[in-house]
C-alpha cells in the first residue's frame, strides 16, 4: 500500500514518539500541569517548552499560543470568540469575509453564525469566489469590505488544491483597516516558511497531526501586540489565560512541540525533496492526455505558489468512484478527508468551476516525508494503467 | 520515594492503556475519516473503544460521542442544549448545584449570554442537595435543564441521583451528570440511569488526558459545540484523537473489571487516613457523614493554611491537593466548601487527598506521619 494522504494526516515522526514517552510511562511525568504540587510543576515546565517550540516554527511568542484539541476547535474559538468579544461594541449585525475554498469547519461554523447569530446579533457572511486557479485576492477581500467587517478568515495553504494564498499581503493592508485576520494554517505549518512577526496576522490557527505530531491536539496563535481578543468557548478553570479551559494533554502537547522543532528543523529540506517528488507525479501523469490540474495553472509554474506536498488532478471520461475503487494500493483521497463518507464531489473543485464530473473524477495526492521515488512511479503507474483500462472501457470515451 | 496523592486531578496512564495505545501511536494509521485501508483500520478502533466506554456507564453504543474531555463535554452538554433548545427564551431556566466542578458552573453561566437564567441549588452543610430548597425553585417556575454531579472532586460527596432525577423528570427538565469522578470508582450504569446527559473524562481513570465523552440519550436533542468536518454524527467536529480514544476504551475496560477492587483498596486507606485526622483536635473532615467517594477525603487541621500544608508535604515528597487542580494557585478558598456553608478562614485550611489502586497503607502512614511532625514544628514553645 502506498500512502499518499499525508494531508489527510501523516504518521508520528519516531522523534515525537520519543520526546512523548516519558508523560506517557507510569514512572514518568503524569501530573496535572495545573496542579501546584513539585510534580505538576515539572509538567508545567514541559507544556512551557512546547509552547516555545510551536511559537518558534511561526516567528510567535510563547505566551501568543494557547493550546487546543485540533484545528478544528482552534477556528471555532478564533471566528466565535472574535465574534463574540467584539460583538457587543458594534452596530446590530457583524460581518465576516471568507472564501469558498475554505475548511469545512470554517464553512460550517459561519454557517451556524448565518443562521443562529451570536450573542443576539446577526451574522452576514461574505463567501467569495476564488478565481479558476483558487486564488483569492487581497483586492477581492478588500471590494468585499463593509463598515461592519469584523473579521476576514482565510486559509494558508488550501488542504485540497494546496493553493498559497498571499497572507504576507494581505495581513497589513487589513491591519490598516482595522479588520481582524484569522488564518487557518493547518495545511501550511511545516511546509511554508511563516513569520508572524513580519506578517501581521490576527489569529492563526495549528494542527500537530499534519506536521508529524499527535491527534487530537491543536493551537491558536492570538497575537498580543495589538492585542487579539475572544471570548472562551470552552468555560471552567480558566486554563491557558482564560481563553480554552480543560486539563492540558501533556503528552500531546509535547509532542505538537516536538513536531513543530523537526519541522522547523527539516523545512527546507522536507520541502525541497517533498516538492520534488510532487514535479515528478505531475510529470509521469501527463503522460495521459486530457488530464487537469487543479489548483494554479496546468503546469504549476505560473506566479501562484502551490504548496509542495499536494497535486490534485482530474481526469477526463473516467468516473470519480470507479477511478478510486479501482486503486486500492493507493491511500489517496477524493477531496477532504473530513468530506470522503459523503458521495458529493468536492465543493472547493466546484468553487474553481469545475463542472461536478469533474469534481468527481478527480484525485488528491498528498506526499510526506517518508515517500520515496519509487512510490511515486509505482503510484503513477497504476494511475495511468487503470485510467486508461477504464477509458477503454467508457462507452464516452472518443479518444 | 515521592508518594502521589492526587489522583483525582489526574491519574498514572496504566502501563496497560499505554500498551493498548502505542499501536496507533507508532503504527501506519491513518485519518478515521478516510475511506482507504489505513483510516478504515482507525475507524475500527475508535468503534471499538466506543463499545467499551459505553460498556462501563451501562450505556448505548450510540449514546457516546468524543470530545477533547469532561471540559468540553460539559461546555457542549450545557450550550449545546440550550443552542438547540434556541428561540423560546421565555422558558430558558436552567439550575445547577452550587458545588459543581468549574466546567460546569462557569459554562452554565455563560448561558446567561444567551438569554438564559441561571440559578445555583444550594447544599447543606455535608455536600447534598439541600431538598427543600431544590423543591421550592423547580416548583417556583419553569425549568429545561439540571445539572448535578454525581460525586464531588473535592469532598467526594456522592449525590443521591435516582431522588434528583425523579424530581427534575418529574419537573419536565433533563439532568446533566458530571460523573468524571464517579467512574471507575462507583457503579456507573447506577448514575447513567438517572441522567440524559453524563460526562466523562479518560485521565481520571488511568486512561491519557486529552480525551472525554459526553453521552447523550436518544431523547436528547444538541446543537454541535464545535463545527466542521461532520465527525461524531455531525454532532462535534474535528479528526478524532485516534490513540487518545483507544486509550479511553481500554482504560474504561479495565475500570469496568476492577472499580470494586479498586475501591475496597483505597476506601481501606481513606479509612486509615480519616482515623489519623479523626486523633487531631478540631480537625475537619467535609462532608462527613454525607456517602463520599472511596478514595476521597478533604480535611483541615487547625492552624495550618492549606496551600502552606500542601507545600510543605511537597517537599517531603507527598504529592496532595488544596482543592481542584483547575482552581489552584488561585488564591480563592474552594467554592465547594464555602457552598456548604464553612467560612473562608476554614476553607482555606482544605487539603485533598485522593487515592489510587496503586497507594499503600505505608503511604498512608506517611502522610500521618509527616502531619505528625509538621504540626510538632508550628507548635507555639
Amino acid at each position: 500500500m502506498i500512502y499518499l494522504d499525508y494531508a489527510a494526516t501523516t504518521p508520528l515522526d519516531p522523534r515525537v514518539f520519543e520526546a512523548m514517552l516519558p508523560y506517557l510511562r507510569p514512572d514518568g511525568v503524569f501530573a496535572n500541569p495545573a496542579s501546584t504540587h513539585a510534580a505538576g510543576f515539572k509538567a508545567r515546565a514541559a507544556v512551557e517548552r512546547a509552547r516555545a517550540q510551536v511559537a518558534a516554527l511561526i516567528g510567535a511568542e510563547p505566551g501568543e499560543i494557547v493550546w487546543t484539541s485540533g484545528a478544528t476547535e482552534s477556528n471555532n474559538l478564533a471566528i466565535k470568540g472574535a465574534l463574540e468579544f467584539r460583538g457587543s461594541a458594534t452596530s446590530n449585525f457583524l460581518h465576516i469575509i471568507t472564501s469558498r475554498t475554505e475548511h469545512k469547519c470554517v464553512l460550517d461554523t459561519c454557517r451556524h453564525l448565518e443562521a443562529h447569530g451570536i450573542s443576539g446579533r446577526a451574522v452576514r457572511v461574505t463567501y467569495l469566489k476564488p478565481s479558476k486557479l483558487g486564488v483569492v485576492t487581497s483586492e477581492d477581500v478588500l471590494a468585499a469590505l463593509t463598515p461592519e467587517t469584523l473579521l476576514v478568515s482565510l486559509m494558508w495553504v488550501n488542504n485540497e488544491i494546496g493553493v498559497v494564498q498571499n497572507i504576507e499581503r494581505l495581513a497589513p493592508l487589513l491591519r490598516e483597516r482595522g479588520v481582524l485576520l484569522h488564518v487557518d494554517a493547518a495545511q501550511a505549518a511545516g511546509k511554508l516558511p511563516i513569520d508572524l512577526q513580519r506578517t501581521p496576522v490576527d489569529l492563526l490557527s495549528l494542527s500537530a497531526h499534519k506536521v508529524y505530531g499527535p491527534k487530537g491536539i491543536g493551537a491558536l496563535f492570538v497575537r498580543r501586540r495589538p492585542r487579539a481578543r475572544l471570548n472562551p468557548q470552552m468555560h471552567g478553570g480558566g486554563h491557558e489565560q482564560g481563553m480554552r479551559s480543560g486539563t492540558l494533554a501533556t503528552h500531546q502537547i509535547i509532542g505538537m512541540g516536538a513536531a513543530f522543532a523537526a519541522a522547523k528543523a527539516d523545512l527546507e529540506t522536507d520541502a525541497a525533496r517533498i516538492g520534488g517528488l510532487r514535479d515528478l507525479l505531475w510529470s509521469r501523469l501527463q503522460l495521459l492526455p486530457r488530464i487537469h490540474r487543479n489548483g494554479g495553472d496546468e503546469n504549476g509554474t505560473a506566479a501562484i505558489a502551490i504548496a509542495p506536498h499536494l497535486l490534485n488532478v482530474s481526469f477526463e471520461g473516467v468516473e470519480g468512484e470507479s477511478l478510486r475503487a479501482s486503486l486500492p494500493e493507493l491511500a489517496v483521497s477524493s477531496g477532504s478527508a473530513c468530506s470522503s463518507a459523503t458521495a458529493e464531489p468536492s465543493y472547493v473543485l466546484r468553487a474553481l468551476g469545475r463542472d461536478d464530473e469533474m469534481a468527481n473524477a478527480s484525485l488528491r495526492f498528498s506526499i510526506g516525508r517518508s515517500t520515496t521515488a519509487s512510490e511515486i512511479e509505482r503510484a503513477a503507474a497504476l494511475v495511468i494503467q487503470q485510467v486508461q483500462w477504464l477509458r477503454e472501457l467508457s462507452p464516452l470515451w472518443a479518444a | 520515594m515521592p508518594v502521589y496523592f492526587d489522583n483525582n486531578a489526574t491519574t498514572v496512564l496504566d502501563s496497560r492503556v499505554f500498551e493498548a495505545m502505542q499501536p496507533f501511536l507508532l503504527g501506519p494509521y491513518g485519518n478515521p475519516s478516510s475511506v482507504h485501508r489505513y483510516g478504515r483500520a482507525a475507524r475500527d478502533a475508535i468503534e471499538a473503544a466506543r463499545a467499551r466506554v459505553a460498556d462501563l456507564a451501562g450505556a448505548q453504543v450510540s449514546e457516546v460521542t468524543w470530545t477533547s474531555g469532561a471540559t468540553e463535554s460539559n461546555n457542549f452538554a450545557l450550550k449545546g442544549f440550550a443552542d438547540a433548545f434556541g428561540a423560546q427564551r421565555a422558558n430558558a431556566r436552567m439550575l445547577y448545584a452550587a458545588t459543581e466542578h468549574p466546567a460546569v458552573m462557569e459554562a452554565a453561566e455563560s448561558l446567561r449570554n444567551r438569554g438564559w437564567t441561571v440559578e445555583t441549588i444550594a447544599v447543606a452543610r455535608d455536600g447534598l442537595i439541600d431538598w427543600p430548597k431544590f423543591e421550592a425553585q423547580l416548583a417556583v417556575a419553569p425549568v429545561q435543564l439540571v445539572a448535578v454531579m454525581a460525586a464531588n472532586n473535592e469532598t467526594g460527596v456522592i449525590q443521591d441521583l435516582a431522588r434528583v432525577s425523579k424530581r427534575v423528570h418529574a419537573a419536565g427538565a433533563l439532568l446533566l451528570v458530571d460523573a468524571v469522578q464517579a467512574a471507575g470508582k462507583i457503579a456507573l450504569p447506577e448514575c447513567w440511569r438517572e441522567a440524559d446527559l453524563m460526562s466523562l473524562s479518560a485521565h481520571k481513570i488511568f486512561g491519557p488526558k486529552g480525551v472525554g465523552v459526553l453521552l447523550v440519550k436518544s431523547h436528547v436533542e444538541l446543537a454541535p459545540l464545535l463545527h466542521g468536518g461532520g465527525q461524531e454524527r455531525g454532532v462535534r467536529g474535528g479528526t478524532e484523537n485516534v490513540a487518545g480514544i483507544v486509550g479511553f476504551g481500554a482504560a474504561a475496560e479495565l475500570a469496568n473489571a476492577e472499580w470494586s477492587q479498586r475501591a475496597t483498596h483505597t476506601l481501606a486507606l481513606r479509612q486509615q487516613l480519616e482515623a489519623g485526622v479523626r486523633a487531631i483536635d478540631g480537625s475537619i473532615i467535609f462532608g462527613d457523614g454525607a456517602p463520599r467517594l472511596p478514595n476521597t477525603v478533604q480535611f483541615a487541621i487547625p492552624d495550618w493554611e492549606g496551600e502552606a500544608l500542601l507545600m510543605a508535604l511537597d517537599r517531603t515528597g507527598i504529592a496532595v491537593s488544596s482543592g481542584s487542580a483547575c482552581a489552584s494557585g488561585t488564591g480563592e478558598p474552594s467554592h465547594v466548601l464555602l457552598a456548604m456553608g464553612f467560612s473562608r478562614a476554614v476553607a482555606f485550611g482544605a487539603i485533598r487527598v485522593s487515592f489510587g489502586p496503586q497507594n499503600t497503607a505505608a503511604e498512608v502512614d506517611r502522610l500521618l506521619q509527616a502531619l505528625h511532625s509538621l504540626r510538632v514544628e508550628r507548635r507555639p514553645a
